[in-house]
């Protein structure tokens, strides 16, 4: 590999840096405006693999288990996840719908299968797959627009204001989806660009 | 300390690696190679005012249709942050104002003191310009709570004769105005907040 493989540009203020090889478990940060670097921790790609199947199948589970339930006197109604995006699907909210599925559902699990097929041979020591960079590329475009964690907060604050109206009870899938958030901040403090990167042009 | 755009060369904003700026994309990830973002401030300006436009609606228009036995009545966001305050839940309606009012308010403010630094010399420190821009980029997509909000109850209080609560027409313009802004700070290239101080320390 040539040396121009090791020069970075810190792509918050464009300051050069020369990479070199980190102890395992170090950060290292721009030495202008701080913003982490390349963070080195010793098998991260199987740890990021592991904790996105791990989230994939949480989302399933969440997917189909109830998530709330909801009894005032003798009246009871059963939400699944579905339920709270079709909430929106009356009259003429169909697109608000699809949005919300869109941020709740659909990205976040698009994300971690193509995190997924990105990592896979990698962990291995195989070479990637084909597109394996541009399903890296899609997974981290993503990120911002996966909300799940906004969601569980927004779960949170409707208890609350129901409370006095009615019982409402927490169901599987409401704690399927609060050990995915944990396991997606795991995850993503694992994922160190500069290395995935890296290690994607190596092979 | 140079900068990418100094020693000729241009850093990819997505995978970190400096390259000759003569690279018509990126040599491993394939992104396309931009030394500064310079055009998209104008991108910046009009998903700002975007964002701003439909902010108003979401302000006027109820956030929720609630109908139960007894009345009807429709609450808009400030609308029911004050019903929840009555109510005694000074922490939900405190979440509210905050993720509903002051992260939006607070986001336009400061995208547009950004995007101004940029052609204005600014009397905020370069440094402190650069921690605004993460905390902006972190923080905007927390502003969808209250549409999840809305979501959740719209699908958990639908019990017949009872009771029900439906989303009304600002859920709508307030999920677009969270999207404008997340996509105008996504325009903007931090690279150029420092681009100033670059020049005077080179001097």
């Amino acid at each position: 590999m040539d040396m121009s493989s090791h020069l970075s540009a810190c792509p918050q203020c464009d300051t050069l840096h020369q990479m070199a090889e980190l102890p395992d478990g170090a950060r290292a940060r721009c030495t202008r405006c701080h913003t982490v670097l390349v963070t080195n921790r010793s098998d991260a790609i199987s740890k990021i693999l592991a904790l996105a199947i791990a989230a994939t199948v949480l989302m399933i589970a969440a997917l189909f288990f109830p998530f709330l339930s909801i009894r005032v006197g003798a009246s009871i109604n059963k939400t699944s996840l579905f339920d709270a995006v079709l909430a929106f699907s009356g009259d003429h909210l169909l697109p608000a719908a699809l949005f919300v599925a869109a941020l709740i559902i659909i990205l976040p699990l698009t994300r971690v299968i193509a995190l997924t097929y990105a990592l896979l041979p990698l962990a291995r020591g195989r070479p990637p797959y084909r597109r394996a960079k541009s399903a890296f590329h899609l997974a981290e475009t993503l990120k911002p627009w996966s909300m799940v964690e906004i969601f569980i907060v927004g779960v949170a604050v409707s208890m609350i204001k129901v409370a006095g109206l009615a019982t409402v009870t927490l169901g599987p899938a409401f704690w399927a989806l609060s050990i995915l958030v944990v396991v997606t901040t795991l995850k993503d403090r694992l994922i160190c660009n500069w290395t995935i990167w890296a290690a994607l042009e190596r092979t | 300390m140079i900068t990418a755009r100094q020693a000729g060369l241009i850093g990819c904003l997505r995978c970190g690696r400096a390259q000759p700026a003569a690279n018509p994309a990126c040599m491993r990830c394939g992104s396309t190679l931009v030394s500064r973002k310079t055009g998209a401030l104008q991108n910046v300006w009009a998903w700002l005012i975007a964002g701003i436009l439909a902010y108003i609606p979401a302000n006027i228009y109820p956030m929720l249709l609630t109908r139960t036995l007894v009345r009807e009545e429709e609450s808009t966001i400030v609308g029911g942050a004050i019903e929840l305050i009555h109510h005694g839940s000074y922490g939900i309606a405190a979440i509210i104002l905050i993720a509903s009012i002051g992260i939006p308010i607070g986001k336009f403010v400061a995208i547009a003191t950004l995007a101004i630094s940029i052609r204005k010399p600014s009397r905020i420190s370069t440094h402190h310009r650069h921690k605004l821009y993460e905390i902006v980029e972190f923080i905007g997509r927390w502003s969808m709570i209250d549409v999840f909000v809305v979501a959740i109850l719209a699908a958990l209080v639908q019990l017949n004769t009872l009771a029900a609560i439906n989303p009304g027409p600002a859920a709508v313009t307030f999920a677009l105005s969270v999207i404008f802004t997340m996509l105008s700070a996504q325009s903007f290239d931090p690279r150029m907040i420092w681009d100033d101080q670059t020049k005077q320390e080179a001097k």
